[in-house]
């Protein structure tokens, strides 16, 4: 069955402007970029950091605790990123406030604009500030400086830190995170229905699409935090909470168990049914998509950091040797959940639509969607972490502990 | 009381958000189009934009208007029912102002040979023919009338005046 | 021209009055013109078309279609040995120029030509985020190029491939029906220019219409019916190979 398809291609193999075999003419340049790629990896670690920290607040998973308001704050420097890639892919950015005053109810995509605003404003801005209030309220009456302006606006006037005020934030911030979970979930579930409800595409096509995004999500929401908390730990020259990692690293394995399992179902299903587009969609994945899905997401991205991960979790080895796999472990998934996404979005491009040919992804290295504005998009957000650490730093009453017992 | 004097701040921040919500309204109705909704969930002015663009071909009914000797002559023949345009390219801005524009006489090497080159892939009972073989750089024109292109039989010449100019 | 002198200034300035009515005309202020009145589609005769590329010339040149992106393009298809799910197909240019010659062999060969179906449950209208493109009441999908964010959604979701973003506007673009002639009498530019009566619009609305007329007496197929679009594209002699 491959066999013959590799044949007619071969016949056929004119290789004019990297199309083999052949695509519809308005099919051959790919519509969305690596930027489109960014997108869900984006918000999905924005949905997978905000789990981390409702593993906290709402499950009360106590070892985690540590990690709580890194967890928040990464959340935060990612959303805010969030709509750059979106907004540089564009044709017409200035008009993406028509997304706001007459959204089509038909779309998945017209969902995003009170989707970001809800979740920003209403779960993570306000979880942040409701978590953080006696911090500002303290900051804005002791620092000095321009950035004490900064503190004044975001207690909004009120420089009430009274225990019973407090207990009501602790409350409210309760019910918000709980809001919060669903929300996540919607705020990234929806990127993988916009891909999943398109009947055109069969890579895309299929129920599952929001599920597995939601879980590869997590992964690499949870895998980004554990990181960032061991390099900022390590930058501040403090020791690690190995508890807290293990109890992450745990999570971590668990929920990439479920996320395999979610995207090893779906290919078997595609094998099972072989409909008219597994031949196609097979010798894509075999030819084309070979390094990017097979070597790098499955192999190095998922298999490795699930084996990894196995052993921290069956065999106790030192907390040297731990901390190592999880560092690996973690990048790994964090590399493996980003090839997903683009096998994802740049794969569904790859083919025709008439399942008789292919096509080839030019990216361009300076232009308004290269590889060198993905890049920078990426880390922009460790950037903005970094502002945010320094105006709310999630280790305040750890330096006042340590300060007043002289460690 | 105490209650609500402890989430005092609460109310501030929810306070935001309505004000954000009524400027947004605000926003909104200055800037929604006005015929936005008309038919659907769209701009409905944008159906008259659309249709009143300017038309390139003129039509082939047009052309009859002005040409309609040629129509005598094509409509007997086997291009009947191919469009003037169809060769002659659009001229609409001919029949908006025939004296402005001056269509120009089509190249029958390029043209014909587009029709009538003779390939496998074409319907069997189309009339084609291997333009190396059956003219040899001849052009079209010296033996067809493209109005009404059968060569009529050498036995009767007068007959063939309906295709000749 | 044979046309007398006589001839010419009754005819000239006639023919310019008539001709200025119908450049005139926009669907609220030609004169028989009424939205509810019609409901547009396309026949296309499979075993008339010739590969001559003249609808995709007379397609760019009434309405600007940028090189390299085509609202409307023809495909040889070359099927072997009645194996159907392996057809060799070529659109060079989009069978703008016509295509290189074939050589006879055991095959079969034949052209189909290509263009938005303007579907009644259009995929394409489903996801638009804003509301830029709508199917029109009388059955033709247009884009509002005035309103579109160009995010390439309705790219993606077409199942033909018949939209694209223009380069230099960054909108989508595609096939309007030519909905700014067939709202004046006339019919679209490929029709007009078909030598061969293989495109032909058809008014489902018009009991007179001889193509309503064939679409209600001959088998007739759609593109991708699996897809429920509500494609009105209707091709006579469609082959099983087609994709």
């Amino acid at each position: 069955m491959m066999c013959d398809l590799a044949m007619f291609l071969g016949e056929q193999v004119k290789v004019m402007n990297g199309v083999e075999g052949f695509m519809y003419p308005n099919e051959i340049g790919l519509q969305w970029s690596v930027l489109i790629v960014l997108y869900p990896f984006i918000t999905g670690l924005v949905a997978g950091a905000f789990i981390l920290a409702s593993l906290e607040r709402v499950f009360r998973v106590e070892a985690v605790k540590p990690t709580y308001r890194l967890a928040l704050l990464t959340a935060l420097s990612f959303l805010i990123v969030a709509p750059l890639p979106l907004q540089l892919h564009l044709g017409h950015p200035e008009r993406s406030p028509e997304m706001y005053f007459t959204p089509h109810s038909t779309s998945a995509m017209a969902m995003f604009g009170y989707v970001y605003l809800w979740y920003l404003m209403a779960v993570l801005v306000f979880e942040i500030w409701l978590d953080y209030r006696r911090d500002i309220v303290l900051l804005s009456q002791s620092t000095k400086g321009p950035v004490q302006w900064i503190y004044k606006v975001m207690t909004l006037g009120s420089d009430n830190i009274s225990p019973r005020s407090l207990h009501i934030d602790e409350k409210v911030g309760w019910i918000v995170t709980l809001i919060g979970i669903p929300s996540a979930f919607l705020l990234h579930g929806y990127v993988g229905f916009i891909f999943g409800s398109i009947k055109a595409n069969p890579w895309w096509s299929s129920p599952l699409m929001p599920v597995v995004f939601i879980f590869s999500a997590m992964v690499s929401g949870i895998a980004g935090v554990m990181l960032i908390y061991m390099a900022m730990t390590k930058l501040r020259g403090q020791k690690i909470d190995i508890r807290c990692v293990d109890t992450i690293a745990m999570y971590l394995f668990y929920i990439f168990i479920i996320d395999f399992s979610l995207e090893m179902l779906d290919l078997i299903h595609r094998i099972y049914e072989a409909d008219e587009s597994f031949r196609s969609l097979n010798f894509m994945v075999h030819t084309k998509l070979y390094v990017p899905h097979i070597v790098i997401q499955i192999l190095l991205g998922t298999l490795t950091p699930l084996i990894l991960l196995f052993i921290t979790q069956l065999v106790k080895l030192p907390e040297q040797v731990r901390k190592r796999m999880y560092v690996t472990a973690g990048s790994l998934a964090l590399v493996g959940i980003f090839a997903m996404r683009w096998n994802v979005v740049i794969g569904g491009q790859l083919f025709s639509k008439s399942f008789l040919g292919y096509t080839t992804y030019k990216m361009a290295l300076v232009t308004k969607e290269g590889s060198l504005v993905a890049a920078g998009l990426t880390v922009l957000p460790l950037f903005i972490l970094w502002a945010l650490v320094k105006l709310l730093p999630p280790w305040t009453a750890e330096h006042v502990r340590q300060a007043t017992t002289g460690d | 009381m105490s209650a609500f004097k402890d989430a005092g701040h609460l109310f501030r921040f929810a306070g935001l958000f309505v004000l954000a919500f009524i400027i947004f309204l605000v926003v909104r109705g200055y800037v929604v189009p006005r015929s936005f909704g008309q038919y659907g969930h769209y701009r409905g002015a944008a159906i008259g934009e659309i249709a009143a663009r300017p038309v390139k071909f003129a039509g082939h009914e047009t052309c009859e208007t002005c040409h309609s000797d040629v129509l005598d002559v094509k409509s007997k023949g086997k291009h009947a029912h191919v469009n003037c345009e169809a060769c002659h390219g659009p001229l609409a801005k001919h029949a908006d102002d025939p004296s402005s524009v001056t269509p120009v006489k089509p190249d029958t090497a390029v043209l014909c040979a587009r029709c009538h080159t003779a390939s496998a892939a074409k319907p069997k009972g189309f009339p084609q023919v291997d333009p190396v073989d059956h003219s040899n750089g001849v052009p079209c024109e010296t033996c067809h009338q493209p109005h009404s292109p059968a060569i009529e039989a050498a036995a009767a010449p007068a007959a063939s005046a309906g295709g000749a100019k | 021209m044979n046309l007398s002198r006589r001839h010419f200034l009754v005819l000239m300035p006639a023919a310019a009055v008539a001709w200025k009515a119908v450049l005139a005309g926009t669907p609220e202020q030609a004169p028989n013109y009424k939205l509810s009145d019609h409901w547009w589609g396309m026949l296309i005769d499979v075993p008339k078309c010739i590969g001559c590329g003249n609808c995709v010339r007379a397609c760019q040149a009434e309405n600007d279609v940028p090189d390299g992106y085509f609202r409307t393009w023809v495909e040889r298809y070359h099927v072997e040995d009645e194996n159907m799910t392996n057809p060799e197909v070529i659109s060079p240019d989009g069978g703008k120029e016509g295509f290189p010659v074939a050589k006879e062999d055991a095959g079969k060969y034949f052209f189909v030509p290509k263009m938005c179906n303007h579907c009644t449950d259009s995929p394409c209208t489903q996801v638009c985020p804003v509301g830029a493109t709508f199917v029109t009441p009388d059955g033709v999908v247009l884009i509002d190029q005035k309103y579109c964010l160009g995010c390439a959604y309705c790219v993606q979701a077409c199942p033909y491939g018949c939209r694209y973003i223009h380069p230099e506007k960054k909108v989508a673009d595609k096939c309007t029906l030519c909905y700014h002639r067939i709202t004046k009498g006339l019919t679209t530019a490929c029709c007009e220019n078909c030598p061969t009566g293989a495109r032909q619009l058809v008014d489902l609305k018009n009991p007179k219409d001889p193509i309503h007329e064939f679409l209600k007496t001959h088998p007739v197929q759609v593109l991708k019916p699996q897809m429920a679009t509500g494609a009105k594209a209707y091709y006579n002699g469609l082959d099983g190979s087609v994709r």
